[in-house]
């Protein structure tokens, strides 16, 4: 395998790292290895934003950057590879705080201070893409930024400070070197990262990535890491060999054909969600309350449904779709409905060296519409009691074709078949949607854990199929509390 | 020789003054003004050091603690072969190895450091690691082997009453004969509630660190509300003398009371660890560990009995609060004073028993959070009015109003304080019309009738809080100025920081005595050695405590200065005088470090200590009569929600909060105050579910299980206002109310607005329960409560009419 050491910007200078512990977060890197300890640990699990810094990478005119929040503590240190990685300490040029950062001060912005490095950096992820965001684009930027002190007012005020009139920051006068310098990088081989215990590899394609898990087949896949990463900083795991998927360029794929799309299983959400967000308009807002822009930024279609969480939002979603996926073993690929995928609890079909390839969602025809509901206790960043996908197709009020997932309700994704098959070919009425609330309860016996009793998550399965048909029978009338502005 | 005054510094400070405006209009040293906190500048930039942030020193160990597996039980056998042999440890101790007091609890023993054979609850340290690495260290801990002989753990209030199973004797306060006011009132109601606890969650974890000192001693970095008391335990658990022991707190990243006597044992184990290794120590906690380890918000289940007139006004009533407060007594037995004192919020009870009981769970200890029992205590009464409003046909701000505490009648609590200086109808009446609710009430019906999924409802709740430690005691306060010659200040004071703009508000009132920039106030960490047998940072008292010390010992040294002037110059005192950086003598200006230099140099004293205690308090636990309080914060909310009648999901539309904060010292750091409790009390009130499973280990350990108010939460219409020209009555810092805990309980008013757009359901006919915290599924089920009542009521009134016919 050609391979080298991984390299990065890290704010605007070059860093070569090779001998140093794969398993080791981008948070451990900065604070224990580089003495930068502005960017704090609040959890260690992705979920409170206190560690978020900012990655810029080339977008695919090879010219320009994207930058995007990201959460450090979940990270790991290999995945800077190619990339800027920018930190709350540099945003300050000499003794001049960055807009952003003066925007907090101004606005009162601060209590405690602790989360306050993590909300910067999220606000300047933002203003480095849009100058003017307004209220709606500020919530979904800092979503993944928790504050015990403020109650978020004065932040909100502070972020949605224009900031076009602003001064050039450091990385806008460094912008074409640090261009230059990704561009240069794109060029380097296949990154490699080991230590006495622990190996890194990044391959650069399909072919290196099949050639290395046939290799070695007890391999960890990484994508986004959003979820893995957790077995290390929570259940105080390690992983010896790891195999990152985010520079595998044919998993990067992003087709819109005139009757699918085609996203590659290592394209991150906040990638592949407007593409989607114009044919599935709820399946566009659903995703935004999928984990917080951070993990969006570095969460991928493949890990959701790699990892074969009952939980995943997006599997119930797509098995509703109807989406089918190609997994790759070796130069042999296959190709299989989504829905087959998951066979228990954590379990696949997945084998042995085998990897996600891509994901196919098919598109509506004429008559058909998807209805999606998620329901938790907290609106932003929560994972779903239940998640409800309705994909129905309704002629002459006569149900014609039907696909119901949930989420949440079984040990996986599943389809409610019972439920289904008491809307088939039936008049879409409140009788029939009466029998197929009855028969949600043939379909799944739901669990009662932290997020919620089993008998809420069938009341709510049952109501949320009423909740459909009532959406689907009146378009006007308000009945969703999340849209309600 | 080189001048004293390095006059270029001064002289910058007066340029600077003249370019700043809002500095040049006022000329004070800055109380009043919207400064902006002490360490904003330090927050955004990622330089304010935590103590997770302060370099390593030199062998610096990481500390972690083996922990409990079950909720109560015996330690038959404890084998720590395979910790003692794992990569990087190198020291290992259980309570056998600790030198000196073996129990940590800060007023009551039963606090052991670490498990004295028996175990309590689920994450109770057993025995503790240090290690080269914190990773080593937590993975260590994970190899011991415990053998338990399990006994029968108490998990639920009600086994606990059943089992009289307190930490502390059950108290009841008591004004007149409530039973028989109840009996012989026109109506009568009875209900209870269950109301959750509240994770702390400050978004930096417990963390302390220990390194030996030369003579036997330790100097602790501690994120503490409470640094003299973890000094105390730190030098009782070593058994060494205080003077030996130095605790020293910079600021801490959040605390909400979760660091007031829950920061203490982490110290003490890195202390312990340090004695033993005569290594620095470090000992953080990860989240998950800080969740499952520390106390929380005392989960209540109370009930009451209630009489009242067709008016709604209450004439007897019997609350009962049962507290839970773990498996110790920690500061439960004040927490559940409070929750006593407050079971009145702001209205009178006329004869009233309120009883108190503070049940002991195999859980770990809960312990202060802010508002410290009286949001608990609060919740029952704004239930009964909510209950009263339903059963009489009336709007629940109607109630609340006629139950009002009033001015010169009815106006004696339950502890036999009388309520003075209120103006809470005057504070409701302007929130009302100021945020429109009866217009909105009708628009509100309005919505109701038109939507069948969606419904909202609206609610105006008030706030009485007491300001004072309960705890006579604690109510004293020291502080400590030094001037330079070069006319800057250094503050230091018994006060900690941890968000609430406590040093910025000191700093302030010190800049405002010497009439200088707050700029020229440099504030330092607070020190055991600088300040020392201090009160914890609690009970909303910071400001009110620490100011009037730091305030007296400014005052100290600017009479010291005036006299030095009145000499120097033959003038008399009224005709010294400082303003706007400067000091007047006579005829003559002098900018403030020069003239400092001048009293140096006549050889005046530039530093001085100062001190406070509050007046006029006084309870006598025996009777349960008194003055706790030396006066009231006061302040109410209107909330407006939306909820899913179908799943149970809601959503804050608009808040509208008055509050008063007498003059305020800081405007923009009260506000921030206000926003911050009210956010914080709603979500202990909606999506904050701690959930423990029947073995006694907490589930929602993590921030994906335990989900706290994130940025969408707040409303998007929030709208805050301080009551204006409202000066403290009593002699308090400046005339200002203290801010940090009594917002907090305006967060009611989200729960009473759910509970309002529930009873739509069923036209406001009944009153729905709704226990806390009110989550999605808690609304769904007090939905369907609602339906059931409804079609109930409705084929009553159709079989009604049958009869008739």
């Amino acid at each position: 395998m050609n391979s080298d050491a991984v390299r990065f910007l890290l704010n605007n200078d070059v860093v070569t790292i090779e001998n140093i512990d794969p398993n080791l977060t981008v948070l451990q890197y900065l604070r224990d290895e580089r003495f930068k300890n502005g960017t704090k640990e609040g959890c260690a699990s992705g979920d409170c934003g206190a560690c978020t810094v900012v990655l810029a990478e080339l977008n695919n005119d090879n010219e320009t950057l994207n930058y995007k929040s990201i959460n450090a503590c979940i990270s790991f240190v290999g995945s800077l590879h190619g990339k800027q990685l920018i930190t709350v300490e540099h945003l300050k040029q000499g003794a001049k705080l960055h807009h952003v950062q003066q925007a907090m001060v101004d606005n009162h912005g601060s209590q405690c201070g602790f989360c306050t490095p993590g909300f910067v950096m999220s606000s300047f992820a933002l203003h480095k893409q849009n100058s003017s965001p307004n209220r709606a684009e500020v919530l979904e930027a800092l979503a993944g930024n928790l504050c015990r002190c403020t109650g978020y007012r004065s932040i909100i005020d502070a972020a949605m400070v224009s900031s076009e009139d602003a001064e050039d920051d450091s990385f806008a006068q460094h912008y074409q070197q640090s261009v230059k310098h990704l561009q240069d990088f794109k060029n380097l081989p296949a990154a490699q990262l080991c230590n006495a215990k622990h190996q890194y590899y990044a391959p650069k394609n399909t072919a290196e990535l099949a050639e290395k898990l046939l290799n070695s087949p007890q391999a960890t896949l990484v994508a986004g890491g959003t979820d893995l990463a957790l077995m290390v900083t929570q259940n105080l795991g390690t992983i010896a060999d790891l195999v990152y998927l985010g520079d595998v360029a044919e998993l990067h794929t992003l087709e819109n054909n005139a009757d699918e799309f085609i996203i590659g299983s290592a394209v991150p959400y906040t990638t592949f969600t407007p593409m989607l967000h114009d044919e599935y308009h709820e399946l566009g807002e659903m995703i935004e309350r999928i984990g917080s822009r951070q993990i969006r930024n570095n969460g991928t279609l493949g890990g959701n449904i790699g990892n074969a969480s009952p939980i995943g939002d997006m599997p119930p979603a797509l098995i509703a779709l109807g989406a089918d996926i190609t997994l790759q073993r070796g130069d042999v690929e296959r190709k299989i409905a989504l829905e087959d995928y998951f066979v228990g609890y954590k379990q696949t079909v997945l084998k042995d060296a085998e990897f996600i390839k891509n994901i196919y969602i098919p598109k509506a025809k004429t008559g058909q519409i998807l209805k999606l509901y998620k329901i938790s206790k907290r609106i932003d960043d929560d994972i779903s009691a239940v998640l409800a996908a309705f994909f129905l197709e309704i002629n002459d009020n006569l149900v014609t074709n039907v696909r119901i997932a949930f989420g949440g309700m079984a040990a996986i994704p599943m389809r409610a078949k019972q439920c289904e098959a008491a809307l088939l070919n039936k008049a879409f009425n409140r009788e029939n949607i009466s029998a197929a609330q009855q028969a949600l309860t043939l379909d799944f016996q739901p669990m009662s854990d932290v997020r919620a009793s089993d008998k809420y998550r069938m009341k709510v399965a049952q109501n949320l199929l009423q909740k459909c048909y009532l959406e689907l029978q009146n378009k006007t009338i308000e009945t969703r509390v999340v849209n309600y502005a | 020789m080189r001048s004293l005054i390095d006059s270029k510094h001064s002289n910058e400070n007066l340029n600077n003054k003249d370019i700043n405006h809002e500095a040049a209009t006022v000329g004070l040293g800055g109380v009043g003004r919207s400064k902006k906190h002490e360490s904003a500048d330090k927050h955004v930039s990622g330089e304010a050091l935590y103590i997770d942030d302060r370099p390593s020193l030199r062998g610096q160990l990481h500390a972690a603690v083996g922990q409990s597996t079950i909720a109560h039980g015996m330690i038959k056998s404890l084998d720590l072969t395979a910790v003692k042999a794992a990569e990087g440890v190198v020291a290992v101790i259980t309570v056998d190895d600790v030198p000196g007091h073996t129990d940590i609890g800060p007023v009551f023993p039963g606090d052991p450091v670490l498990a004295i054979g028996k175990v309590e609850y689920v994450g109770q340290p057993i025995f503790a690691v240090a290690a080269t690495s914190y990773d080593l260290a937590r993975r260590a801990v994970k190899l011991a082997k415990i053998e338990y002989e399990e006994l029968e753990a108490v998990l639920t209030v009600k086994d606990a009453l059943a089992k009289q199973n307190f930490v502390r004797p059950p108290f009841t306060m008591q004004r007149g004969d409530s039973a028989a006011a109840i009996a012989k009132a026109e109506h009568q109601l009875s209900g209870e509630i269950t109301v959750g606890g509240q994770e702390h969650f400050y978004l930096e974890g417990q963390i302390s660190t220990a390194e030996p000192t030369e003579d036997g001693g330790l100097t602790v970095f501690s994120s503490s509300q409470h640094p003299s008391e973890v000094q105390k335990l730190v030098a009782e658990v070593l058994n060494i003398p205080l003077n030996k022991v130095i605790v020293d707190t910079r600021r801490m990243g959040g605390g909400f009371g979760g660091k007031e006597t829950q920061a203490a044992p982490w110290a003490c184990i890195a202390a312990l660890l340090s004695n033993e290794t005569k290594q620095p120590v470090k000992f953080k906690l990860s989240r998950t560990d800080d969740m499952s380890m520390t106390g929380k918000r005392h989960p209540f289940e109370n009930n009451y009995q209630v009489g009242f007139d067709s008016n709604g006004q209450i004439k007897g009533i019997n609350i009962e609060v049962n507290g839970n407060c773990g498996y110790s007594p920690d500061l439960s037995d004040a927490i559940v004073d409070r929750a006593m004192f407050h079971s009145d919020n702001a209205y009178f009870l006329d004869q009233a028993t309120v009883t108190g009981n503070r049940c002991k769970l195999n859980t770990v200890s809960h312990t202060a959070y802010r508002g410290f029992g009286g949001p608990q205590g609060m919740m029952t009464i704004e239930m009964v009015m909510d209950d009263i409003a339903r059963h009489l046909g009336k709007d629940p701000l109607e109630i609340r109003k006629i139950n009002l505490y009033g001015k010169d009648e009815r106006n004696v609590t339950h502890y036999h304080q009388t309520v003075e200086h209120n103006k809470m109808a005057e504070l409701i009446s302007s929130l009302e019309a100021n945020s429109d609710y009866q217009a909105r009430r009708a628009s509100i019906s309005a919505f109701n009738n038109e939507n069948t999924i969606l419904k909202k409802g609206i609610a105006l709740t008030p706030v009485k809080f007491g300001i004072s430690f309960t705890v006579q005691h604690l109510n004293q306060a020291g502080a400590l100025v030094h001037v330079y010659t070069d006319g800057t200040i250094h503050l230091n004071h018994g006060g900690t920081e941890m968000g609430q703009g406590l040093y910025t508000k000191v700093a302030q009132i010190v800049a405002e005595e010497f009439q200088v920039d707050v700029d020229t106030v440099g504030v330092s960490a607070t020190r055991t050695d600088k300040v020392p047998n201090t009160s914890p940072t609690a009970a909303s008292s910071g400001t009110d405590l620490n100011g009037k010390a730091a305030q007296a010992a400014a005052q100290t040294i600017k009479a010291r200065l005036i006299a030095f002037a009145c000499e120097k110059y033959n003038v008399t005192d009224d005709e010294v005088s400082f303003s706007n950086n400067q000091v007047m003598v006579g005829a003559e200006t002098f900018s403030f470090a020069e003239f400092v230099q001048q009293a140096y140099m006549g050889r005046v004293s530039l530093s001085s200590t100062g001190f406070y205690k509050t007046p006029k308090i006084h309870f006598d636990r025996a009777t349960g009569k008194g003055r706790p309080f030396f006066y009231y914060s006061t302040g109410a909310a209107v909330s407006e929600v939306l909820i899913d009648t179908l799943t149970g999901e809601y959503k804050l539309l608009r808040a509208d909060i008055l509050h008063d904060v007498g003059h305020s010292l800081n405007p923009a750091i009260d506000i921030g105050q206000i926003e911050g409790a009210f956010i914080q009390g709603m979500g202990w009130l909606t999506t904050e579910e701690l959930v423990w499973n029947e073995q006694g280990r907490l589930l929602s350990n993590n921030p994906a299980t335990y989900k706290i108010p994130a940025i969408s939460d707040t409303p998007s219409d929030f709208r805050v206002d301080l009551v204006p020209d409202d000066p403290n009555r009593e002699q308090t810092i400046y005339n200002s109310k203290a801010v940090g805990e009594p917002p907090f309980m305006l967060g009611i008013s989200v729960w009473s607005a759910l509970k309002d757009a529930i009873s739509s359901v069923a036209e406001h006919k009944f009153s729905p329960a709704l226990d806390t915290p009110a989550t999605p599924e808690r609304v769904l089920w007090a939905v369907e409560e609602m339906q059931e009542k409804a079609r109930a009521n409705k084929t009553k009134q159709d079989l009604s009419t049958n009869d008739k016919a």
